[in-house]
């Protein structure tokens, strides 16, 4: 059944040496250097997955209660009201600020960053390109180990005076500065911040460990334009991660000096915010959101560059056929890492920044939409022409196509700055976004979950009920997403405790009881995926080394691989998409497998008519 | 062994190993991601006819805005739905259940990637260059008037400020309102925007006016408005906890009524200055 390793393939020396390093020492010093303080690349992955998935339930539960106030504001919130009860089961405005401010950021910072680089990327890229290990394994684990002050502060933060931050995910100052402009702008900000800087020493040490790792450690044979679509994501995103990073931990020390030791990098001369001055003066707000944005724009694109690798990668195993293009794939990539650096300002077009300024990045913004309109184009290549086969994993990744599709082109009607005048900061960026963040990279996830949950676990997950899982989801994410498209027409602000008592908005209550069902639905179908999930980890179908019959050099390692993951020496003869070569014997042809005549055949062929 | 048979049993050389799935399956995926376009214009359709769209326009600059989200909206339907479409009719015919052959042994297209490359950059540069001049009239090309008021923000209210007489602001016969900005019919109207404590956003959703208050800056905005009536004034940047009731009514009335409930403001604050024994409390607090 699944393809076994390849007989000519050099044997690696020794054992793969599980227990060498654990030899001595009591068990639990075993347990604890095995699963805890772990050097192992998968092991990390496998916790970062654990960790971001517990936030993705915290971060879905705190949109359900958004979602709630925003339905039915000021009416009891059930169950969870009882919990943080502040006005009798009902929620107070300051609350309200609070719970989107921390669902944006627990999913930003605590789920999708972590989630795509460091549970997908420590765990594939060295099996992916061939190698034992990270480069820095130690570095690896500190990097896992440093999302835990984040946890901490993140997690301590709701528990303070005043509650946890709530000047919305960006921070603007004034508001975040001044500890008595709001509630949640006292020591729940501060806290905000220091979060912030640690996720931030934690994605710095893995990006400099996936590039290294990316250029120094592929097997032989192992090319650049060898490397599938996950790996060339993942090692832009780290290099994304490592010019943009620096700027935002700058920011978050310059907001925390000015918090804490009187300074006025963000505060102008004499301002007083609720009768209370704060440092010296002498600043300017928008400088935070340039600083702010020129890291929080690139992080856009390491939140969904990364899953449209994983996408390019599931797309051409279920179609068995080559990936359309993937040259101008890798090029794309690039381009938007390359154009992401100088889009920022397309947030602040009405911030008060130059509007001259704004039509410089008006047309920036404008041109990235080619490199995005190119790979959906060759998307749909792909599958066009390929024998499809719908599994889950296959359909949450053609989903993110679909999705994608919506959430890139209602990108335009933002990028448009005469058009962004209406629309900014109302409904219609909120459900850009989420198309591009939920129905965009939460699906690439999935497709990811499925997909390589085999090699993870060695056992395959439940596929009925991994495509209930899809169905529903995707019936309750169009549900809750695309109808806020139309609240943004009518101009419905975001993160309005009630906006109900103005005339523009009063009759749009109904629509937003809906949307509020539709969310509640889409929570609950994700009781399916944790309930497969952890019930196929323990009585799922074993999987072989290669359930799917991919290609891709991870699939010839065991499932799930051991220390030191390869049993032999990968050599790498081809790219990692050779599926359907006419004349071979079989449908696909893994990258380690000798090189055969019917592809030399095809090359000469392809050649020929070129 | 027939020759049929052995086509359904004998694996051909390009059969995957993976189970193939039945063909139902296959039309219902690919009929599921139909509605994703079938139901996304029907929403658009259906919509406005609720009222839920884009709010009356009751400005000059308005127009253009609406005109140029329309020509988006008309240009990313096409995309969508092609796209969309596209995606569904691959689904649907390449079925791996429906399919009798091998995939296709292809790695990319030159022409084509040079296709779809050329013609969104044409595209979407022409979308760049067409709006400019509506930026430049809404946020660019200021008329050439003196400030007519002054709108401050602060958490959680917009305190407003009009030149008086002498048509200058900062002098001791300005007029002071709250939250109740008074606009005279088809006249450019210049609003100063400053802020006084953290950030807020101007927001006039009939006016297609939006910009942010900034602490530490004074801000030019303008607008003409041209049909009367009452509409809302929203803050569309969070400023606290009270973001969601810092809310405005902008009055739009002809010169005369315009003239007319200024000299009101007039008379409302004189008298109040001028009668130390029954002064109200200073508006300040």
């Amino acid at each position: 059944m699944s393809t076994v390793t390849p007989a000519d393939a050099p044997v690696r020396t020794g054992p793969p040496a599980h227990d060498a390093h654990h030899g001595e020492g009591t068990s639990l010093s075993t347990f604890l250097s095995t699963y805890v303080f772990s050097k192992d690349h998968k092991v990390i992955g496998l916790q970062f997955l654990f960790s971001t998935l517990v936030w993705f339930l915290i971060g879905g539960l705190l949109a359900l209660a958004v979602r709630w106030q925003v339905a039915w504001p000021w009416s009891d919130v059930p169950v969870l009201g009882k919990l943080f009860a502040q006005q009798g089961g009902q929620m107070a405005p300051e609350f309200y600020t609070m719970l989107f401010t921390m669902h944006a950021t627990v999913m930003i910072f605590l789920v999708i960053i972590p989630i795509l680089a460091g549970a997908f990327g420590n765990f594939l890229i060295p099996l992916m390109i061939g190698a034992d290990d990270m480069a820095f394994p130690t570095l690896n684990m500190l990097s896992y180990w440093f999302m835990w002050p984040a946890f901490i502060c993140f997690g301590a933060s709701f528990f303070v005076e005043g509650g946890a931050a709530a000047g919305g995910w960006t921070s603007y100052p004034p508001l975040s500065t001044n500890p008595q402009s709001a509630p949640g702008s006292g020591m729940g900000q501060t806290l905000w911040l220091l979060g912030l800087t640690m996720v931030g020493v934690s994605s710095m040490l893995g990006s400099v460990n996936y590039m290294t790792t990316i250029i120094l450690m592929r097997a032989p044979g192992m090319t650049m334009f060898r490397l599938p679509m996950t790996i060339w994501a993942m090692f832009i995103t780290a290099i994304l991660q490592a010019f943009a990073l620096p700027v935002l931990t700058a920011a978050g020390f310059m907001q925390l000096m000015d918090r804490s030791l009187g300074t006025g990098f963000f505060t102008p001369e004499g301002l007083v915010v609720n009768n209370s001055i704060n440092g010296a003066g002498g600043g300017q707000p928008l400088l935070w959101q340039h600083l702010f944005w020129f890291y929080s724009h690139p992080a856009v694109y390491i939140m969904i560059l990364p899953a449209m690798g994983m996408v390019s990668d599931i797309l051409t195993t279920f179609a068995r056929k080559p990936l359309f293009g993937y040259r101008p794939m890798v090029y794309s990539v690039a381009g938007i890492a390359g154009l992401g650096f100088i889009v920022w300002g397309h947030h602040m077009f009405v911030s008060g920044m130059n509007p001259a300024l704004g039509i410089t990045f008006m047309v920036a913004t404008m041109m990235i939409a080619l490199p995005s309109a190119v790979k959906t184009f060759n998307w749909l290549g792909t599958i066009w022409g390929g024998r499809i086969h719908f599994t889950a994993a296959m359909l949450f990744a053609l989903s993110f196509v679909s999705m994608f599709i919506i959430g890139g082109l209602s990108g335009i009607f933002m990028a448009a700055t005469p058009v962004d005048i209406f629309i900014h900061d109302t409904y219609f960026i909120v459900a850009h976004f989420h198309y591009v963040l939920f129905a965009g990279t939460a699906m690439g996830v999935w497709a990811g979950i499925y997909y390589w949950f085999p090699k993870m676990f060695g056992r395959t997950m439940n596929e009925f009920w991994g495509k209930v899982h899809f169905f529903l989801t995707f019936i309750f994410l169009n549900g809750t997403f695309f109808t806020m498209h139309i609240l943004g027409a009518v101009g419905f602000p975001r993160r309005l405790a009630d906006a109900y008592h103005y005339e523009t908005f009063h009759h749009l209550q109904p629509l937003n009881a809906f949307m509020t069902w539709c969310a509640i639905g889409m929570v609950a179908s994700q009781i399916i995926f944790a309930v497969n999930f952890f019930w196929s980890m323990f009585y799922g179908p074993v999987a072989g080394r290669n359930p799917w019959n991919a290609n891709t050099l991870e699939w010839t390692a065991p499932s799930p691989p051991g220390h030191g993951n390869f049993d032999f020496q990968p050599v790498v003869y081809r790219g990692p998409y050779e599926f359907s070569v006419p004349g071979c014997e079989k449908d696909h042809l893994m990258q380690t497998d000798p090189p055969h005549p019917a592809e030399v055949a095809a090359a000469a062929a392809a050649h020929a008519h070129a | 062994m027939t020759t049929d048979n052995r086509d359904d049993n004998a694996p051909a050389e390009w059969d995957s190993g993976l189970p193939k799935g039945r063909r139902i399956g296959g039309i219902v995926w690919s009929l599921l991601f139909l509605l994703v376009p079938v139901l996304g214009v029907a929403t658009f359709i259906v919509a406005p006819w609720f009222d839920h769209w884009l709010p009356k326009d009751i400005s000059v600059h308005g127009r253009d805005i609406d005109g140029l989200f329309y020509f988006i909206l008309a240009l990313t339907g096409v995309v969508f739905v092609a796209t969309e479409m596209l995606l569904f009719w691959f689904m649907w015919k390449y079925d791996a259940a429906a399919v009798r052959g091998p995939a296709k042994y292809i790695h990319g297209s030159h022409t084509l990637e040079v296709v779809w490359t050329i013609i969104p950059a044409a595209t979407m540069l022409f979308l760049g260059i067409y709006q400019m001049n509506t930026w430049a009239d809404v946020k660019m090309r200021r008329p050439r008037i003196a400030p007519s008021a002054e709108v401050v923000a602060r958490q959680f209210e917009w305190r407003i400020r009009y030149p008086g007489r002498d048509g200058t602001l900062g002098t001791p016969d300005d007029l002071f309102v709250v939250n109740d900005l008074h606009v005279p019919l088809d006249e450019d109207f210049l609003v100063q925007l400053k802020s006084m404590d953290v950030l807020h956003s101007f927001f006039l959703p009939n006016l297609r006016v939006k910009h942010d208050a900034v602490p530490g800056m004074k801000q030019p905005v303008w607008f003409r408005a041209t049909e009367a009536g009452t509409y809302d004034i929203v803050c569309a940047e969070v400023c606290g906890w009270g973001h969601y009731k810092m809310k405005g009514r902008v009055t739009v009335e002809s010169r005369a009524d315009f003239e007319e409930w200024l000299a009101g403001v007039e008379a409302r604050q004189e008298a109040t200055q001028r009668g130390p024994e029954d002064a109200p409390p200073a508006a300040e607090d």
